[in-house]
């Protein structure tokens, strides 16, 4: 009677076990003490019955030691509980060093997939077994939230931040793609699919045409045409500070606070350059808000990443990076 | 049980006419009052929540239109949870019975009691009124940049009726904490007052800590929406996710608003048809004041997967663990005051017994969420549509019938049929588990949260989930029935039909205008069962 019927979803990354072991634990868990409690409740309710209502119960007040051990112990299961799921979730938001770069857009109602070798997809995203691969997203208007149920991963999309998802697929095949973050009319209809491809398909569907220039190209164009380059020097001899091998480094700023130069804060220092202001630079950047689009500025911050010391440099033509096959 | 007649000048007969109802400042009134408007306001949100498991009965949505789909959830949330679980229990049952518990005359400001109905009224009517107008569609959470920038509906009338009757909360707690420290009877220590009275203590501290915030958090979003204040939209420079820690700093401690005078009444009920004391009586007293306590610092749970940093988030995690911990306490000794008890199955206590259950299953649910690793998949599905359901519904809501169903003979001198407030209790209770539980295996399969069609393979869950829905409609309207009935036919209920301890039940039922002839005077805790009362009784 139950074919067909789905009563767990399919597991199809590294983390989709770590997850449901947990799960799994944690129903065991409350499980347990649920049925516990209505053994009791029902037990008591029967043996205690009184249908006439006219006795009295014993004159029972309490147990000082009772409820320090039912203080106790089910505190420390859910420190156990705790522990357990907050080192499963470091897992999930921390991704590893060596990913696959995919970047994404949310409006309503769809998801813009860019891959940095150019090609871009709508409510669909082909992705790779067996790498690591982190999506960089934002929305270009309200929130929504990035959720792939078969891999466990979900983060908001937030207008003007950059928010992560990573995984490692385990399985190829074809899997959803939710908007899970109430976005308006048609919330239900920004759904996709995401397709897990074994690495020689992926790599025959990305030379697949339709791509154009790829990411860092672009944001060199970029580069060009709104004239960074006129003061970001790569020498370091220019009006603003030289961007190579910047990405991912700690810089001092003018305000005497240190901050990590990634996504983010390159973000923010093109749409408002003066909030973070590098030390020893004046304030002589104009904003580029309304100039450049969410796609371009990914575009750009894909760039400045390939200027860094160890360039992650993929063409269309290139092979993929030596990623990690971790995990 | 002896025959009564009714009292001859009780505060139902003692005056004629709508004004008499309208302007009045008995207490006991404005319970009723208050009953009225949160009966229509349940209505409401049961319809809308009867049009939005009719569409999920088919993946494609095509029952209404995605709109229409969207302004019935945001509806049925804004209408349940602001017009029904936060005034239902102290408000109704709390303005009742708070002065009787206490041998009071009546609350200690009258005046600003009715004028708390007032408030409410009229914000139910701006809100009612937006849903009139085409409804509003932005959820009931309000969620900017969508509230204040993208939506077209009726956000300003909602967050107008919304905001206003926040003021009746804050009033409500306001004037119960004042007539608990200062009108209880000679000799009502705080340590022999009915655990009822203890959780709303503890609700009213919530209320006028954590009320306020909504109103400004509110106002916040109206500013940026009508005047493109840039607070929360980040073109004008704001920040979404400060609306959500804003809104949850109200919103979480309301979840305690809505469960704790429930949780009070199950102490009650359960105390009386177990003929004993409640175990642990200052460990169920001191686990309210705890849950309210707690209850403030556990907001940014909702906002794990909102890009709040994954440090504050594990605060966050444990301290959502620890706020389980006292209500876990509040069960435990339920469990244990039946030990050894005489257990009188009345209509009432099966109510309780229902609570139990579906508590138990909303709150061990609640840890799930609370582990991180788990709310990464978790949130925004129907796991959580579940959960807080069984919360509210399962606790909130079980627990108001729970007690209106145990001072019902109170409130009109009359009984209900005892079958069929059991048969009501059961439908409800397997109607209930027949809609939620399927949601918690949707949630895990991913499933999300207010999707008006959906993937195909979610179809056979649902329809299970709208099976259940019409079992639970079944039996709100049979409650309603034999209540309606009981009014004019119920049988004579006399001042303690129950047998209970209980300054409110040393009155006649109704109870006279004034409460009491002559002001009690206590020396005993609350639950002093002896052979001699009940016999004498």
């Amino acid at each position: 009677m139950l074919e067909g019927i789905p009563l767990f979803p399919e597991q199809a990354s590294n983390l989709a076990p770590e997850v449901d072991n947990l799960y799994f634990f944690v129903t065991a868990v409350t499980a347990f003490v649920a049925l516990l409690v209505v053994f009791f409740v029902i037990v008591f309710a029967v043996k205690y019955r009184d249908r006439t209502g006219e006795k009295i119960g014993a004159p029972i007040t309490g147990s000082l030691w009772l409820e320090i051990g039912w203080s106790i112990v089910p505190f420390l299961v859910s420190m156990a509980i705790f522990a357990w799921a907050t080192i499963v979730f470091f897992h999930l938001v921390r991704a590893p060093d060596q990913t696959l770069e995919i970047y994404s857009t949310g409006k309503r109602w769809m998801w813009r997939f860019q891959h940095i070798d150019g090609q871009s997809e709508i409510n669909e995203l082909h992705v790779p077994l067996g790498r690591p691969v982190k999506v960089t997203f934002t929305s270009e208007d309200v929130l929504h939230s990035l959720f792939i149920p078969a891999f466990r991963v979900k983060a908001d999309a937030i207008p003007g931040r950059y928010s992560s998802i990573w995984f490692t697929p385990t399985r190829a095949g074809e899997y959803h793609l939710f908007c899970a973050e109430y976005c308006g009319t048609q919330h239900s209809g920004m759904i996709g699919r995401v397709f897990v491809m074994e690495p020689n398909d992926y790599q025959a569907w990305l030379g697949g045409g339709g791509g154009g220039l790829s990411m860092t190209a672009r944001g060199e164009q970029l580069f060009q045409q709104l004239g960074c380059v006129s003061c970001h020097l790569t020498d370091g001899s220019g009006r603003g500070p030289s961007l190579a091998g910047k990405y991912g480094q700690q810089e001092q700023l003018a305000s005497g606070a240190a901050v990590v130069v990634d996504d983010t804060y390159i973000r923010e220092s093109i749409l408002t350059p003066q909030a973070e202001l590098v030390a020893g630079y004046g304030p002589v950047m104009p904003t580029f808000q309304g100039q450049i689009n969410e796609q371009g500025l990914m575009s750009v911050i894909e760039y400045i990443k390939s200027l860094s010391s160890q360039p992650a440099v993929a063409t269309q033509a290139s092979a993929p990076p030596a990623a990690g096959a971790a995990r | 049980m002896t025959t009564t007649v009714l009292p001859r000048v009780n505060y139902l007969n003692v005056s004629h006419g709508v004004l008499s109802w309208l302007l009045t400042k008995d207490h006991k009134r404005i319970g009723i009052l208050y009953l009225v408007v949160v009966t229509i306001a349940f209505f409401l949100g049961g319809i809308f929540a009867t049009g939005i498991r009719i569409e999920l009965t088919t993946p494609q949505g095509d029952f209404v239109s995605a709109d229409t789909y969207n302004r019935l959830f945001t509806m049925h949330g804004v209408a349940m949870v602001f017009f029904v679980l936060i005034p239902a229990v102290p408000a109704v049952l709390g303005n009742f019975v708070l002065p009787l518990m206490i041998g009071a005359k009546d609350v200690a400001f009258p005046k600003i009691n009715l004028l708390s109905w007032y408030v409410f009224v009229v914000g139910f009517v701006f809100t009612l009124a937006a849903m009139v107008f085409g409804g509003v569609d932005t959820g009931w959470t309000f969620y900017t940049p969508y509230s204040s920038m993208a939506s077209n509906s009726n956000v300003m009338l909602t967050g107008i009726g919304v905001f206003i009757t926040g003021f009746s909360s804050i009033l409500t707690g306001l004037n119960f904490m004042v007539t608990i420290h200062r009108m209880r009877a000679p000799g009502l220590t705080w340590f022999r007052l009915p655990l009822f009275v203890w959780a709303l203590y503890a609700t009213s501290l919530v209320q006028i800590l954590a009320t306020p915030v909504i109103a400004i958090t509110i106002g916040m979003m109206a500013l940026e929406r009508a005047l493109g204040f840039g607070i929360f939209d980040p073109r004008l420079g704001g920040d979404p996710v400060l609306f959500q820690h804003l809104f949850w700093f109200y919103s979480h401690p309301a979840v305690y608003i809505m469960i704790l005078p429930p949780m009070g009444v199950i102490s009650e009920v359960i105390a009386c048809f177990s003929r004993k004391n409640v175990f642990g009586y200052t460990f169920v007293a001191f686990s309210s004041l705890a849950i309210a306590v707690f209850g403030f610092l556990v907001w940014a749970h909702h906002l794990f997967v909102a890009g709040i940093s994954p440090y504050s988030a594990m605060v966050f995690s444990f301290l959502s663990f620890a706020v389980a911990i006292p209500s876990a306490v509040k069960t435990f000794n339920w469990t244990a005051t039946l030990y050894q008890g005489a257990i009188w199955w009345r209509a009432p206590m099966m109510w309780v017994f229902g609570f139990i259950g579906l508590f138990l299953v909303g709150g061990l649910t609640g840890l799930f969420l609370a582990s991180l690793g788990l709310d990464v998949h978790l949130h925004d599905t129907y796991f959580v549509v579940a959960h807080f359901h069984y919360i509210m519904v399962g606790g909130a809501i079980m627990g108001f019938f729970a007690g209106l169903h145990y001072w019902w003979p109170k409130m009109t001198g009359r009984m209900f049929p005892n079958w069929a407030a059991t048969l009501a209790a059961l439908l409800v209770f397997v109607g209930f588990n027949l809609t939620f539980f399927p949601q918690f295996i949707l949630g895990y399969l991913g499933m999300p949260r207010r999707y008006h069609a959906y993937a195909e393979e979610f179809q056979v869950l649902n329809v299970l989930s709208s099976a259940g829905a019409s079992i639970l409609a079944v039996g709100y309207t049979l409650i309603a029935s034999y209540l309606v009935y009981s009014l004019f036919k119920g049988e004579l209920a006399g001042a303690n039909p129950w047998l209970a301890t209980g300054l409110e039940w040393k009155t006649e039922s109704p109870p006279r205008p004034d409460n009491f002839a002559e002001t009690p005077i206590v020396n005993e805790g609350a639950y002093k069962y002896s052979e001699r009362e009940i016999k004498v009784a």
